[in-house]
């Protein structure tokens, strides 16, 4: 059998997991105080609040859905770490193309949405813009977090599916709070 | 494939999920926007959130990416009805993870928050309310997750190719969702 009954067992899959799990979650809470060292600003900007969610998942998932391609590719020997790798530099230029297509759009859906049940407390134009720059900022971050991260489980020769996708989840989620609040002071 | 190319691939198979993603995270900053005054009443809930929502990500989508392989590899049987054992063992671990992961994240969450002299609410006020959220919300996610991945792979979709926008789209509203109801009980039965 190549599966062994430890992978199947209750406790087997829980000891796998429940030591990342942990660290993640350690990581996780440095973004959780930094949304309550901004509480105040962001009950009084409904808008922003709104965007809390929405850009730590998507900063999450630029991150992962970069880190799953370069890992497939690494497993398939098409991808070479150098700066003229053709195949890194189109999907890193993707990644920056997807958030700079998504995020005014989440700028303007979340002021709609804010609008539609109460006061929104800042502009369409300025929520738009915080979000655009948001994405930019993020995107050009998360290929930065999953390049490293995948060249560093490739030399150590870690299964990047296991070890990648998670740690640059994790460390986007915790870098979209940041850019967020950076791109909000700047701005507003 | 030239630069070009190659982004312009990688553009087109990711902007669906990306679209998805980003509707139901703005849905789930609706409900959040909606908890202001769970917020307020429970100092140190905020600090929880990117945390809890995390888990949520992390171990369901990770019983999602499990069970996907598992059918591709024959390991598990498409059935629905806890026939199976590993099937019933994955969810029983992944909801044992979500749970503790969350209890855990309260505990840390009190003790930082001591520690920088900033104000919460009861270390058992906030464990309650994570430990109910994280029950919540693994019941919710596992339906989900498990119903997608098994009717889906009955029907010859690839089941890898379906967990992932699930958790994705599902995960953070039913995250912020979850923890809106658990403030809600536990501050009904005197917590605060």
């Amino acid at each position: 059998m190549v599966e062994g009954s430890a992978e199947w067992s209750v406790s087997g899959i829980v000891e796998t997991m429940l030591p990342l799990l942990c660290v993640l979650t350690a990581i996780e809470l440095v973004s959780g105080l930094v949304l309550e060292s901004f509480e105040a600003t962001l009950l009084a900007a409904p808008s922003l609040l709104l965007l809390v969610p929405v850009t730590i998942g998507m900063g999450g998932n630029l991150g992962s859905v970069l880190a799953a391609r370069l890992s497939t590719a690494l497993h398939l020997g098409l991808l070479s770490f150098s700066p003229t790798d053709d195949r890194l530099a189109g999907n890193a230029v993707a990644t920056i193309g997807l958030s700079l297509t998504v995020f005014p759009l989440v700028g303007a859906g979340a002021w709609g949405l804010t609008a539609f049940v109460g006061e929104t407390g800042l502009t369409l134009g300025t929520v738009v813009l915080i979000a655009l720059l948001s994405g930019l900022v993020l995107s050009v971050l998360a290929v930065v977090v999953t390049v490293v991260t995948t060249y560093a489980a490739y030399r150590y020769r870690l299964d990047p599916d296991d070890v990648v996708v998670p740690v640059v989840t994790n460390v986007c989620d915790v870098l979209g709070v940041l850019v967020l609040f950076g791109v909000y002071r700047v701005v507003a | 494939m030239t630069v070009r190319e190659i982004a312009a691939e990688a553009y087109r198979e990711t902007i669906p999920v990306l679209v998805l993603s980003a509707i139901g995270g703005l849905f789930a900053g609706l409900v959040l926007v909606g908890m202001e005054a769970e917020l307020a009443a429970v100092p140190g809930l905020l600090v929880l959130v990117p945390a809890l929502l995390a888990t949520r990500g992390n171990v369901y989508g990770s019983l999602g990416a499990r069970l996907g392989s598992a059918l591709h590899q024959g390991v598990i049987e498409p059935t629905l009805g806890f026939g199976d054992e590993r099937l019933n063992a994955a969810i029983a671990a992944a909801l044992a993870n979500g749970i503790l992961v969350s209890g855990f994240a309260a505990v840390l969450g009190v003790v930082v928050l001591r520690v920088l002299g900033s104000e919460s609410a009861g270390l058992a006020t906030l464990v309650a309310i994570s430990l109910l959220a994280g029950l919540l919300s693994g019941l919710l996610l596992t339906v989900a997750v498990v119903t997608v991945v098994v009717v889906g792979y009955r029907r010859g979709l690839n089941p890898d190719t379906l967990a992932g926008p699930v958790v994705t789209t599902t995960g953070d509203v039913v995250g912020i969702a979850t923890m809106l109801v658990a403030a809600r009980i536990v501050l009904a039965l005197g917590g605060g």
